[in-house]
């Protein structure tokens, strides 16, 4: 087998704008994804992951550059002559037919025999859990059967790789945390290579096993969630999953793992970490940290401590919300409500002085493009 | 305008309309019982059933088949039969031809672009627009000319020419009927989610079994709906039937216009009545068919 399920080598998709303008949907990708991995393609819409996705599968053909499927260049081979299969995000499910037709569709089309067909549909339906639904037809199902036989349709074809197109988008939030882990455990069960397109950061944290965040048809960073969430290499990765605060800055000393950056709005140097390659002393840069990651306390004296006033606090259940002003600069600061009060916003009040400890771990010095 | 005024408004304009609508088409029924064979005035039922028709001066006084003398006139009626076999002829031969062209055609306008396909469009509304008669002078000029000229230069001559009947009228049908088609099925593929398609190519299906399997059963009432109103459009023509035909090539409504220049019995009505419960019978069917269309998907 080889190593890499899938891989997109320097690939283009133009498209022709109602407009007349050219736009590059997915603009020079390069991509592997590894046999056997929970793949996901992050980013908000238009970004390119479906374009991606849609190459993939064959519904679409590369402008430039050229994918590859277990090794096999796909050049303009149809969708129905590739090894991978595809969940939709409408599920696409054949209105005319019952959902045992339409899990036994694409087994019919290589033409295995009926015995084996019944065989194979009733164990796929076994394991979306919809056994004795198979006369159903797709309208009578609610959303979440409907995702299950989407899901049994395209499972029962044992592909190499199954495509998954925003599966849970039309599913209620409980629903789409339950479908998440039943996901997530059947690609474990199974052992196929899954390739997630998604919107939800939340969703692809969860069930990833690497995540490609893009952007612009661009793949803006590839890792596994710690590393997309803990070292973003860029300002848009470090803002578009979950939430960070930014300063600006120029790099005055910089070595392999510490860079000191001048802040002017705080002026003063914060020591941090260099998350983007390719620094240099001098460049004008971010600096990046998280909310959860700022520590607030009474008075500190160690490295990165600034004095700051608290602006306001906003009580969610879990966290406190807090607004803390150093000077001009404005920081979020989230705090975990670990002791149980009953006026938990007590513990600060408005216009109250503190001191904010930024560690130079949690404090990423990003290029500034 | 005050509420009961309003409802007064409406009791006149329902009775008007339906009055204007439907009183013709009752007493054109009423009419074809008639007992009198000039058929100028109600001169009532046919009274009585006996062996053989028996009449008094204009007035049939009794029938083998009673009441019903004018339908059974008709059946015996040598032309009306081929009239009749004429019309359901080409109705069929010109839908089934019609409904294929005009579902690839909106298949192609749904699912392609090309430079023309604007003008494409616009073309299939002029059939439906401009006046039938101006379509029909058009069409005969065009058999005309190409008879002449072919008919000309194989130098045939006596029965072996080109010319009207049968097969001019069903081209004729069909010309005009695929716009009607293509639209009705048009309207049908505006919400057919093209991921259909893609599922079942996905699923290992190629073009065609795609079609045969997936996009054609999906989008049927839909085409059935274009055949059903293509051929209740063929079997009424008169205009383009008109000019398009030729020796035994009549038509049912070109038959009755004949009739009608000669004199008109209640045989005509008779005829009439028949033929509106088949149209009828076919424009139920297709209600049927759309309103099937129209329940929600999911």
């Amino acid at each position: 087998m080889n190593e890499f399920a899938v891989e997109l080598r320097d690939v283009v998709k133009k498209f022709i704008t109602p407009e007349g303008n050219e736009l590059n949907a997915v603009d020079h990708v390069d991509m592997q994804i590894r046999n056997g991995e929970f793949f996901s393609m992050l980013g908000s819409s238009g970004c390119g992951k479906t374009t991606s996705l849609r190459m993939i599968a064959g519904f679409e053909w590369p402008t430039e550059g050229e994918v590859y499927i277990e090794g096999k260049l796909m050049g303009h081979t149809p969708p129905f002559q590739r090894k991978v299969n595809t969940v939709f995000q409408s599920y696409a499910l054949f209105q005319h037919m019952s959902v045992y037709q339409n899990v036994a569709f694409g087994l019919e089309m290589e033409g295995a025999h009926r015995d084996e067909i019944k065989k194979r549909v009733m164990r796929a339906l076994e394991m979306v859990q919809l056994t004795g639904m198979e006369n159903r037809r797709p309208k009578q199902l609610s959303g979440g059967q409907q995702q299950r036989v989407a899901l049994a349709r395209a499972l029962v074809k044992t592909p190499d790789v199954l495509l998954l197109d925003e599966p849970l988008g039309a599913l209620d939030l409980k629903l789409r945390k339950e479908m998440q882990l039943e996901l997530k455990a059947l690609q474990q069960q199974l052992g196929i290579t899954f390739i997630y397109v998604t919107h939800d950061q939340e969703e692809a944290l969860t069930m990833s096993d690497r995540i490609a965040v893009m952007s612009r048809g661009k793949v803006m960073q590839m890792g596994t969630p710690v590393e997309i969430y803990e070292r973003p290499r860029n300002r848009f990765v470090a803002e578009f999953i979950g939430e960070s605060n930014f300063l600006e800055g120029q790099i005055k000393s910089l070595s392999a793992n510490e860079a000191s950056v001048f802040i002017p709005a705080l002026n003063a140097e914060v020591t941090g970490t260099p998350a983007s390659e390719g620094l240099v002393n001098g460049e004008q840069v971010f600096v990046s940290i998280r909310p959860e990651k700022i520590h607030l306390t009474e008075h500190s004296e160690r490295l990165n401590t600034f004095e700051g006033e608290i602006a306001s606090t906003v009580y969610i259940g879990s966290n406190t919300h807090v607004v803390v002003h150093i000077g001009d600069v404005r920081l979020k600061v989230w705090e975990q409500n670990r002791i149980s009060r009953l006026e938990p916003s007590s513990f600060y009040t408005n216009g109250q002085k503190v001191d904010l400890m930024l560690m130079p771990e949690n404090t990423l010095v990003l290029k500034k493009d | 305008m005050n509420p009961h005024r309003r409802s007064l408004f409406i009791l006149v304009a329902t009775v008007l309309v339906y009055t204007f609508l439907y009183a013709p088409i009752v007493g054109l029924i009423l009419y074809s019982f008639n007992s009198s064979r000039t058929n100028v005035t109600f001169e009532g039922f046919i009274p009585s059933f006996s062996g053989r028709v028996v009449m008094e001066g204009s007035l049939v006084k009794s029938s083998p088949c009673g009441p019903f003398h004018w339908y059974c006139d008709l059946a015996k009626n040598a032309d009306v039969l081929e009239a009749a076999g004429n019309t359901l002829t080409i109705a069929f031969i010109a839908t089934i031809v019609s409904t294929i062209i005009g579902t690839m055609a909106a298949l192609a306008l749904q699912r392609y672009e090309f430079k023309i396909k604007p003008f494409t469009q616009l073309s299939l509304y002029i059939p439906i627009v401009i006046p039938e008669i101006v379509m029909g002078i058009g069409i005969l000029t065009l058999f005309s000319q190409f008879f002449g000229w072919f008919n000309g230069l194989l130098g045939l001559t006596g029965d072996a020419r080109l010319s009207m009947g049968i097969v001019t009228v069903t081209i004729s049908h069909i010309a005009f009927m695929v716009p009607f088609v293509t639209l009705v099925v048009q309207a049908r593929l505006q919400g057919f989610d093209k991921a259909y398609e893609e599922a079942a190519m996905d699923l290992g299906a190629n073009e065609w079994i795609t079609f045969r399997r997936v996009t054609f059963p999906m989008i049927l009432p839909g085409v059935l709906s274009g055949a059903l109103l293509a051929f209740t459009l063929s079997l009424d023509d008169f205009v383009i039937t008109f000019f398009t035909n030729g020796p035994g090539s009549t038509t049912l409504p070109i038959y009755v216009y004949g009739l009608l220049r000669r004199i008109i019995t209640p045989q005509v009505n008779a005829l009439s009545t028949v033929w509106i419960l088949i149209v009828f019978l076919v424009v139920l069917l297709l209600q049927w068919l759309q309103s099937r269309e129209a329940k929600p998907q999911h």
